[in-house]
């Protein structure tokens, strides 16, 4: 991996410790109330001393313990269940100026993990309390609370504690778009690197990109394959498992019986509305007779509920910050670049290095590759955003220049039902004909070339 | 709208729903009866505990005879500066019992020392005990203690940017190790008689296309299987080449139109897909032969525990009833299918697997009565789901530290094969016996002040050589590590205080509730390279 990366720090905290310096000069020193002796012992040996395994780049001083605490701005987003750990971690580790983000309010089912959570906050904004919560505790740790998505600031560091893999690709489309390229050669100022934790159950993972330089979460998209749903035929008529009596409920029955009023869609999160599915599924498989409809799979399956404990998280998070701990400090060469953890037998860690994938269609800056014959239908150009392992769309929107001015293909709010089933040379696209994409999944449009091929 | 018992959903199972999906109610039940002892409230020890507290623990005891330092504040969430001067077990307990009130937590203002002094018994009260960064003679005695007692000891140190985890429990048993990649127990090589029968009923060439085609696939296997036999010898396909040729036999089943061109038949394609893994021979695996070979399993006495009674009778079921093989499990995985044809199917495992399980209940019935004991002490339910995971039982033991340390039973084979490579996680855990006996010598840990750094690395490296002379280890420890353990001063960074905080506390929760597998028995995280490897030592 490239080393490059660290001058990131080493000009900033030079100026930074620059600064001090003359700020100390001017103030002769100013008296901080929340600090006590020892407090950050455990790390000044990281900080203050050499040592044999430490980054090239490394150089032991008194100041980076500054620059943690009065400059690094880290931006952690979620304060679910790796979020909480995340800003415990960081706040622990030094780190005083954090941003959080999360829309989402505490529910019941939350506390099994997320510890800064308690009965009383269920309802409140994940953020809000997470904040106060940590603050409280660590005295002199600044979290800011973002419950909504708007950040302007700018920052160091971004920690994504995500339970989505569209929000993950939108982070890391995000810091791509802020990468400035100079002549073709990447300005590695502009890189802010990119710590991703995952967890599911008993398995997690921890990741650090450097966008630009090192594979992004577009590079490796195979590794999040597709959630599978079931067959329309299998649910609608043919169901063996009570996991497609469930489904019938909540994709057939529902909208037929609009059971809570029209308009009204299933709340995974109301317990009457669960009741109600749960009744219908047991009804259908009745009908069917098949076992083992219980209310806890019938939620299961409604909210698609990922079984979660808190020493999973407690592990990805702890290596997610020990890699923001090095990148911020430079003590250590960071994790290079997957680490895999699973302990449902022992314990089991892989790490490996991620590969830059050449046309990754979010960070290789070159047009990405349709290939269709010109009696093919714009659907079909539809079903392969959507479908293929390396894009995984959700609902793609593209754009295009004929007769020197932009038309839209296809849009899926306002639907051009006739036009994805016509046939793209009809449409007048021609062979080479660019076409710019738009989708949930990126916070850039990506720039395909189509091909036409016999 | 009818209530029924199944509506009402407490608040606990609220709470704690994400976890039952993994562990279930009987695990939450066993994680509810659990007390558990902390030794040392340092970080890595709350961090341990969190993870405990929050998923319900019944109980835990803090024994720490310390008191709150500034540094024991600065990387400890469970601990505040108003804390400083005061009783760490106290103090630590309070922000603990705060995170779950369904927990009770209590502390003991002592070292444990003390308490092996005056009262070692105390710890035979615990289901597990965990002991973090304690000095090895602590280590020592107290392992001794609970070898004898049969108490669960788990130890854990955070030193510098590695983490340790040595886990001591001379035999333990899991019926549900939730296996992650488990074959399917189809039995097609040797279909009991109720699957004979039914696989007689389905007569493929006879059938419309809507039936052909919504066979399920264990069907279509069987039905070419007896197509195959009968040109082979009655001999299983058993290569490459058979199995291919055996795909294509199935693939030339798959229903043409008019035309000649193939049907799309997706469970014939399944059927095809699976012939790889549908064809194993059923035979009893090594693990579960293992288990019937101990002498656990030979000698059944009245106080066996019921694993040990279970497994006696269902290695009876497999020497007679079962014919060599274990009862059937009874699960299948879902196929393409209509429903009739899949809950039919799925119904004669199911039932084969409660008449198997009924045969073994009453070789544990016979068992049990030879002892004069009620065969309702082993109920329906645990033979059922032992019956259910006679596949994938396990059995855990882990070595004392006495066998550990000891000159004639240490595992050299081991230590000098990993350190063949010498950047092996084996280095640390040689660094940590070393940082040990610097201890013993000096009664402090080397580079814990800035001066101290440069002078402890040739004491380090004394330690390090009379080590290895010691143990007779003939291997290299590169001065980098020497140097590296010195310049960590014995500190505990808080985030390699939580990795193991996460990982220690999963273990404990499989030792209490047994379910998934522990580690057996060393295991070593390095924060530095984001590795970890795991030695029986």
């Amino acid at each position: 991996m490239n080393l490059l990366l660290l001058s990131l720090f080493r000009e900033k905290k030079r100026r930074r410790i620059e600064e001090l310096n003359e700020n100390m000069v001017v103030d002769g020193g100013s008296v901080d109330h929340t600090e006590w002796q020892g407090r950050w012992d455990h790390l000044k040996k990281f900080l203050e001393r050499a040592g044999p395994f430490t980054h090239p780049d490394f150089e032991p001083s008194t100041e980076s313990l500054q620059f943690l605490l009065d400059t690094c701005k880290i931006l952690v987003i979620g304060a679910g269940g790796l979020g909480c750990e995340l800003l415990k971690d960081l706040a622990l580790s030094g780190f005083r100026h954090i941003h959080v983000v999360d829309m989402d309010t505490i529910d019941v089912s939350n506390l099994n993990r997320q510890f800064l959570f308690r009965p009383k906050d269920v309802g409140r904004p994940k953020a809000e309390v997470a904040a106060d919560f940590v603050n409280g505790r660590v005295p002199g740790c600044n979290v800011v609370p973002y419950p909504s998505k708007c950040i302007k600031c700018k920052f160091h560091i971004v920690v994504c504690g995500l339970d989505s893999v569209v929000a993950r690709r939108w982070m890391n489309g995000m810091l791509l778009s802020l990468l400035i390229y100079e002549d073709g050669v990447l300005d590695p100022s502009s890189i802010i690197p990119l710590i991703d934790g995952g967890t599911e159950g008993f398995k997690g993972n921890a990741r650090v990109i450097l966008p630009g330089m090192t594979a992004c979460i577009d590079c490796t998209l195979e590794l999040y394959p597709p959630q599978i749903n079931f067959p329309m035929c299998t649910i609608a008529s043919m169901p063996r498992l009570p996991e497609h009596c469930v489904e019938y409920v909540r994709i057939l029955l529902w909208p037929k019986e609009k059971p809570f009023g029209d308009g009204v869609a299933l709340d995974g999160d109301d317990p009457t509305h669960i009741q109600w599915v749960y009744q219908k599924s047991l009804e259908r498989a009745a009908e069917f007779s098949i076992t083992g409809v219980t209310y806890r799979l019938t939620q299961g399956v409604v909210k698609r509920i990922i079984p979660a404990v808190a020493s999973t998280n407690a592990v990805i998070a702890a290596a997610c910050a020990t890699e923001v701990f090095k990148i911020a400090t430079s003590a250590y060469v960071p994790l290079n670049n997957y680490l895999v953890f699973n302990d449902v037998d022992g314990l089991y860690t892989y790490t490996f290095e991620a590969e830059r994938k050449e046309n990754c269609s979010a960070c290789s800056q070159v047009p990405q590759d349709l290939q269709f014959p010109p009696s093919a239908k714009l659907q079909e150009i539809l079903d392969y955003l959507t479908e293929n392992a390396s894009l995984q769309m959700k609902s793609p929107a593209i754009t295009t220049t004929l007769d020197g001015k932009n038309k839209t293909l296809y849009l899926q709010v306002r639907t051009f039902p006739t036009c994805s089933r016509l046939v793209i040379f009809k449409l007048g696209l021609v062979d080479g004909q660019e076409l710019a994409v738009a989708d949930v999944t990126t916070p850039q449009t990506v720039l395909f070339k189509l091909n036409f091929i016999s | 709208r009818q209530r029924t018992m199944t509506d009402h959903k407490t608040s606990k199972e609220q709470k704690y729903d994400r976890q039952l999906r993994l562990w279930g109610d009987h695990g939450q039940e066993g994680l509810e009866n659990a007390h558990v002892c902390l030794i040392n409230a340092t970080a890595t020890g709350t961090e341990i505990l969190k993870n405990l507290v929050l998923p319900g623990i019944g109980a835990f005891t803090i024994v720490d005879g310390h008191k709150v330092s500034g540094e024991d504040v600065g990387n400890n969430f469970f601990l505040t500066s108003s804390s400083i001067g005061k009783n760490r077990a106290q103090a630590a307990t309070e922000l603990l019992q705060e995170l779950n009130s369904d927990v009770s937590g209590n502390f003991v203002e002592e070292s444990p020392d003390k308490l092996l002094d005056n009262d070692p018994e105390f710890f035979h009260r615990f289901s597990l005990v965990i002991g973090v960064q304690l000095p090895e003679s602590t280590c020592l005695r107290l392992g001794s203690v609970l070898w004898d007692a049969g108490v669960p000891f788990l130890v854990c140190r955070t030193y510098g940017l590695i983490g340790y985890m040595r886990l001591i429990v001379k035999e333990h048993t899991v019926i549900e190790s939730h296996p992650d990649n488990a074959l399917e127990d189809l039995r097609l090589d040797q279909p009991f008689t109720e699957l004979k029968h039914h696989i007689e009923s389905y007569d493929l060439d006879s059938m419309e296309k809507k039936d052909h085609s919504h066979t399920p696939w264990i069907i279509v296997v069987a039905k070419y299987l007896e197509k195959w036999y009968s040109e082979h010898n009655s001999q299983l396909p058993k290569n490459y080449k058979e199995k291919e040729a055996f795909r294509q036999l199935i693939r030339e089943g798959i229903l043409t139109n008019e035309n000649g061109t193939p049907e799309d038949e997706e469970n014939f394609e399944e059927a095809i897909k699976n012939v790889n893994t549908a064809l194993n021979p059923t035979k009893v695996p090594s693990a579960t032969e293992d288990i019937f070979n101990a002498e656990q399993c030979e000698n059944i006495t009245s106080q066996s525990p019921s694993f040990w009674v279970m497994a006696h009778g269902v290695r009876d079921f497999v020497r007679n009833e079962g014919n060599g093989k274990l009862p059937v499990r009874g699960t299948i995985p879902d196929m393409i299918a209509d429903s009739d044809k899949f809950i039919k199917l799925q119904n004669v495992y199911r039932d084969k697997a409660m008449k198997d399980a009924a045969v073994v209940s009453k070789h544990v019935e016979a068992l049990l009565q030879s002892f004069g004991k009620p065969p309702e002490s082993i109920s329906e339910q645990e033979i059922k789901l032992f019956c259910k995971n006679a596949a994938f039982l396990r059995v855990v033991r882990c070595r004392s530290l006495a066998e550990e340390y000891s000159m004639d039973t240490f595992n050299k084979d081991e230590i000098t094969s990993c350190m063949d490579s010498a950047d092996s996680e084996m280095v640390l855990y040689l660094m940590l016996r070393s940082v040990n006996r610097f201890y013993q010598q000096h009664s402090r840990y080397p580079g814990v002040y800035n001066y101290q750094v440069e002078e402890d690395i040739n004491k380090l490296k004394l330690c390090v050589n009379s080590l290895l002379q010691e143990y007779s280890l003939n291997v290299n420890v590169k001065d980098d590590y020497i140097h590296e353990f010195c310049r960590y001063g014995a500190a505990e960074p808080h985030t390699v205080a939580a990795f193991l905080g996460g990982s220690a506390a999963q273990e404990a929760i499989k030792i209490i509730t047994h379910q998934f597998v522990p580690f057996n028995n060393t295991f070593l995280y390095n924060a530095m390279s984001q590795t970890s490897a795991t030695f029986q030592l």
